[in-house]
């Protein structure tokens, strides 16, 4: 591979050292690993559209609140200790005796509602200017994969501080793999490894939690970056900015990642980091949203909890669960209104992509489809009766119906026409 | 034994002159019409003194049955800035190292038997169940001849729990009333009307009140014993990032002057 010397790219870098040693150094190592190259491709000369709005800081947010994650989650496996008789004790050790671990294990708390905030955020603008349509279907069934290792990572997570919550809730979750029918009963008795939630489920949540699932999250989501700088990031007009390049090749309407976006990502991380102190350091547990208070009692198979809800960000699914009076066929509502995002790709008939350009109908849908997640996730969080059941089997419908008729009203709906270049404002 | 008996017995001769209907335990289900939303502790974690007295009152009252396992009496005389010769002298219990975690005596196995159930480790009992409860259900015992203890609670119904404190607060009957169900359902339900003294207790009212509320915020520093410094800490690191926010800033719109 010849390695390409991007005299451009490198005079926009630090260097590393500024003497002829710093310089010899740099050209040593390039030599042997394409740096230059892969920053240029990747940041000094990948061209992004200028038009970025509110909208496009939660894809930076994720790959931080990621990185937070990941260590306080090595930080905190220097402390915590899985198994039935150590696992609450050692979170209340990390919590009162460790220098400072209150504050990585709130962090950690904290960090994992705050990513589902990011990712649903960032999910939504993609809703919003059909970031998922062609050539994006295959960067956004990646992003959908790693939605799902989040909610894994996020399920195994919550069961390991051992508290009541803790266990019933794994009970619940588990015991949805028993309403499979035929192999059920024995694929949750394996996935369990005991014939209750016990000492080898905790552990081997544990194992899961700190290395199976992050090494699948940081595979996929390096995976879902490379599929975004192939194809080039969408707008908030959903046009694309490499249909009209300038003489010398480049965008006309994009604008190099580095310096522009990543001075501008510094300010949203900035934003972000105050908004995460103020839980982390006046309300962790964020009225029980954040942390749930009977997870402060041990887990205690023979005490359930008076409500078992799972953390706000499940709530929408476990509201439909509900929903349905037959258990078997709650699990497959809930499985479908996970798994209903990967089609958005080929339901989605519009000619256009960013809603700034759609008509009423989809306008319409988005907003619906808004309310009933919404909706669903408050529902999810109070007991199943009477009205509530009633209203959250009519958002049910109202989410699947998003799903459903795409094809149909993507397709009547009255598009506006696209202007040939981006709309931008200079500040 | 003995004393208990005697207590017993002159729990039920008080109760005998109580002039409201005291429920029987089996009717559990009723509904205590109290109005928990007016029972608040209202107590302040950072009211280094009331946590001090409340130090004070858990080892006097509480540490004979409830453990605090997950605290250290150093930490507790650090935390409460109580001079390491006073917390030898006056809180740490014969034989306890200062060290120890903050244990009780009794067996596990005898309060079993005893009462039924061991006496629960109060270290997150604030983080599990609120303080506002605790405060609710040091208040509201009041004298039941049909309980085993002589008492009953209104916030925890048949607890196991002995009323401890009625030394300081004196023994109070509790006057239900009878309602209709709501909604015109069938029958009709006891709700909580109103305590009655029954014996005075060593305090007044006001002090034994006080002396609850420092007893739950004292709970509520165990629950977390760095909350103090997290709010501290917090205030500048805030600060700091709002700074750092505004210097992020001010680099972006530097930038982004070329960008047209």
């Amino acid at each position: 591979m010849t390695v390409k010397t991007a005299t451009g790219a490198a005079a926009a870098l630090p260097k590393a050292g500024g003497g002829s040693a710093g310089k010899s150094f740099w050209a040593w190592l390039n030599k042997r690993l394409p740096v230059d190259q892969f920053l240029a491709t990747q940041v000094t000369e990948y061209y992004a559209p200028k038009n970025f709005n509110f909208w496009y800081y939660f894809g930076s947010l994720a790959l931080v609140v990621l990185v937070l994650q990941l260590v306080t989650g090595i930080f905190l496996t220097m402390f915590y200790k899985p198994g039935e008789a150590t696992a609450f004790d050692s979170v209340q050790f990390i919590m009162r005796e460790v220098d400072f671990g209150w504050l990585i294990r709130y962090l950690h708390s904290s960090g994992a509602s705050f990513f589902f905030i990011v990712v649903y955020l960032h999910m939504f603008r993609a809703l919003l200017y059909g970031s998922y349509k062609p050539p994006r279907e295959l960067l956004w069934l990646l992003g959908m994969l790693v939605y799902l290792a989040l909610m894994a990572e996020a399920f195994m997570g919550y069961v390991l501080p051992w508290g009541n919550m803790s266990f019933w809730g794994a009970q619940v979750i588990i015991n949805l793999f028993g309403t499979i029918p035929g192999i059920g009963p024995d694929l949750v008795l394996w996935i369990r490894g005991d014939y209750g939630i016990a000492d080898a489920t905790l552990n081997r949540l544990f194992s899961l939690h700190v290395a199976a699932v992050p090494l699948a999250l940081l595979g996929l989501v390096a995976l879902h970056l490379v599929a975004l700088h192939e194809v080039g990031s969408n707008n908030p007009d959903g046009i694309e900015i490499k249909d009209k390049v300038g003489a010398d090749g480049k965008p006309l309407d994009g604008i190099p990642f580095h310096p522009y976006y990543t001075v501008k990502d510094f300010v949203g991380v900035a934003v972000f980091l105050v908004l995460l102190a103020i839980v982390v350091f006046f309300v962790p547990n964020l009225g029980g949203l954040f942390l749930e208070a009977p997870n402060y009692e041990p887990a205690n198979p023979v005490s359930t909890p008076a409500d078992i809800t799972p953390v706000w960000y499940f709530t929408p699914y476990y509201a439909m669960l509900r929903a349905v009076p037959d258990q078997r066929l709650g699990a497959l509502l809930l499985l479908l209104g996970v798994l209903a995002f990967l089609f958005l790709p080929w339901l989605d008939r519009s000619p256009v992509k960013s809603m700034r350009y759609r008509g009423w109908m989809s306008r319409s849908a988005l907003a619906i489809f808004v309310v009933s997640f919404v909706g669903l996730g408050y529902l999810g969080m109070q007991p199943a009766l009477g009205i509530y059941v009633v209203i959250a089997r009519i958002l049910a419908a109202l989410y699947f119906l998003f799903f459903l008729l795409m094809p149909f009203y993507t397709k009547l709906d009255p598009v506006k026409p696209v202007p040939e270049r981006l709309v931008y404002h200079a500040h | 034994m003995r004393t208990r008996a005697l207590l017993a017995a002159a729990v039920l001769a008080l109760a005998a002159c109580a002039p409201a209907r005291l429920p029987a335990a089996e009717e559990e289900g009723a509904k205590f019409g109290a109005d928990w939303e007016s029972w608040r502790a209202d107590t302040n974690v950072s009211d280094l003194a009331s946590v001090q007295r409340g130090a004070r009152n858990f080892t006097s009252y509480c540490l004979g049955c409830h453990s605090l396992k997950y605290e250290r009496w150093s930490r507790l005389g650090a935390d409460l800035k109580i001079p390491g010769e006073v917390l030898e002298k006056d809180l740490l219990p014969p034989g306890a190292k200062a060290t120890d975690y903050i244990q009780t005596h009794m067996p596990a196995a005898d309060a079993e038997t005893w009462f039924g159930k061991a006496p629960p480790d109060l270290s997150l009992m604030v983080r599990a169940r609120g303080k506002d409860y605790i405060y609710q259900f040091l208040a509201t015992f009041y004298v039941d001849p049909a309980r085993q203890t002589g008492v009953n609670n209104l916030r925890l119904p048949t607890t196991a729990m002995p009323d401890v404190l009625s030394e300081l607060e004196g023994l109070k009957a509790a006057v239900f009333k009878t309602e209709a169900h709501p909604g015109g359902a069938a029958g009709s339900e006891q709700a909580f009307d109103h305590f009655e003294s029954l014996a005075p207790g060593r305090m007044s009212l006001a002090e034994y009140d006080g002396f609850v509320r420092d007893t739950v915020n004292f709970l509520d520093y165990v629950s977390e014993p760095t909350q103090l410094e997290r709010r501290q800490l917090g205030v500048w690191v805030v600060l700091f990032l709002l700074l750092f926010t505004w210097l992020a800033w001010l680099v972006k719109r530097e930038y982004w002057k070329d960008v047209h």
